[in-house]
């Protein structure tokens, strides 16, 4: 059984067509048939957080999305955080380095773009609504305060002057 | 891949959806419908359940559908639960389903989940369907023989399981605007921020005449669906809102309480135990909600 379907999808800006099987995840789609491997896959049940994506503006678990689902959607990954034109990395990226929000680095394409979303709605958040955006991420190198630390440091330089 | 081989449909009109479950139900294929999947997915990947055919409820319209229609809130089945978190309406007008929406999950499961789905789902665990008793919700479900309306207190059967058939779909969820007036309250505990519950209730209630009326009690994570606390409703309406009534009602409730589950996480003793703390403290603060709302 199990037909394979046609999906259109745009992944960081760019348009990519496949034929999928029904139960291959977005997060193995975006891994394994476009090589994008920046999308990190930790308990594949919905837990962990690391293989969160952006798709059309809001973040959510690739692993507990099927890609057929997203045809016709955009999604950003990690890979997309990036300065297309200059390649500078994203000032949450640049932040989560600066402020030592990682250690193994396993977790934290996951936390980048649950920041990322964050920051879009709420540019100026207490530590409490960090706690409360972040609390579907999992890390178990930092202990979570220089991942606190980061964010803030992200939303200080994000702030319009 | 985790999940076993299945395939996938995404009719584009409800009428189309309905047609196709109503042939495979004939067919004996096992179909499930996906929603926001944020429940089935973890499923199919364990491999709990392995349907032979996904129905996609994606690209129908309507689905997505949220406003207030004669004095009731109609979500549609598809709205996320981050749509109704961010929902004005909901957040000013129905202010138990919207703390409640903020209890399921994560951010990033919210983003995608659908609150249809959590009532098709019927976790025992789950906010909405304790909500739903006390509020007195109603589900409109679609089959090929038409519509028809179900009552909370009719819809779930028993864990995981609702009275929709395998031919129906649900297509919105309705509730009361909460009366001005009116004091409620959700607690649970759960082991981190986002778990499911170990245990949690629900309460709405209204005074008049120095004492509590109209009190609507609701446990979750304790027995095979929510279930209504009457004997805490009972010990509670026509009496003070005074503090060692409150543990009295709870105490009752909780008493009443048919045995309740018991995992590694939670014995049913204990179960029982937060089902009484929970009760006593949503009946506080309930009570001066409603101090609060009248004044």
């Amino acid at each position: 059984m199990s037909t394979t379907q046609r999906i259109r999808v745009t992944v960081n800006g760019e348009a990519h067509e496949r034929e999928v099987e029904p139960r291959l995840t977005l997060s193995e789609f975006l891994r394994h048939e476009l090589r994008l491997g920046g999308t990190h896959v930790g308990c594949e049940h919905g837990i962990c957080g690391a293989c969160n994506v952006m798709i059309d503006g809001r973040v959510a678990r690739s692993c507990l999305t099927l890609a057929v689902q997203v045809d016709g959607a955009q999604v950003t990954t990690v890979e997309g955080l990036r300065d297309r034109e200059t390649g500078a990395l994203h000032p949450i990226q640049q932040a989560f380095i600066d402020a030592h929000g990682l250690q193994c680095g396993f977790c934290t394409p996951g936390f980048l773009m649950s920041t990322l979303e964050l920051l879009r709605d709420n540019p100026a958040p207490s530590d409490d609504q960090i706690r409360h955006a972040l609390g579907g991420n999992l890390c178990r190198c930092t202990g979570y305060q220089s991942i606190l630390a980061a964010v803030r440091l992200a939303a200080a330089r994000l702030q319009p002057h | 891949m985790k999940p076993a081989a299945f395939d996938y449909l995404a009719p584009s009109t409800l009428a189309e959806a309905v047609a196709l479950l109503a042939r495979y139900e004939r067919e004996g294929t096992d179909v499930k419908i996906i929603a926001g999947g944020q429940s089935l997915m973890p499923m199919l990947a364990m491999r709990v359940a392995r349907p032979e055919l996904l129905i996609d409820l994606r690209r129908i319209p309507g689905l997505d559908a949220l406003h207030e229609e004669a004095g009731q809130i109609v979500i549609g089945a598809m709205v996320s639960k981050r749509c109704a978190e961010d929902s004005a309406l909901i957040r000013d007008r129905q202010p138990l389903f919207h703390a409640a929406t903020q209890l399921v999950a994560h951010l990033q499961i919210r983003n995608r989940g659908s609150v249809g789905g959590s009532f098709a789902h019927a976790d025992p665990a789950s906010e909405y369907p304790a909500v739903a008793l006390v509020l007195d919700m109603e589900m409109k479900a679609v089959g090929s023989a038409g519509e028809r309306v179900i009552p909370a207190a009719d819809f779930f059967v028993t864990y995981m399981t609702t009275s929709l058939a395998p031919t129906e779909i649900l297509t919105e969820v309705r509730m009361p605007v909460m009366p001005a007036g009116t004091g409620w309250a959700i607690k649970e505990i759960s082991r981190r921020r986002g778990d499911l519950a170990l245990a949690g209730v629900a309460v709405t209630l209204r005074l008049g005449g120095g004492v509590c009326r109209e009190t609507r009690m609701a446990a979750f994570g304790v027995n095979p669906t929510a279930v209504r606390l009457t004997a805490g409703e009972d010990a509670l309406n026509g009496q003070p809102p005074d503090p060692a009534v409150f543990a009295r009602a709870a105490a009752a409730a909780a008493n009443a309480l048919h045995e309740p589950m018991s995992c590694i996480h939670a014995s049913s003793e204990y179960r029982r135990h937060l089902v009484k703390t929970l009760a006593e403290r949503c009946l506080a603060q309930a009570v001066e909600r409603a101090g609060r709302s009248a004044a």
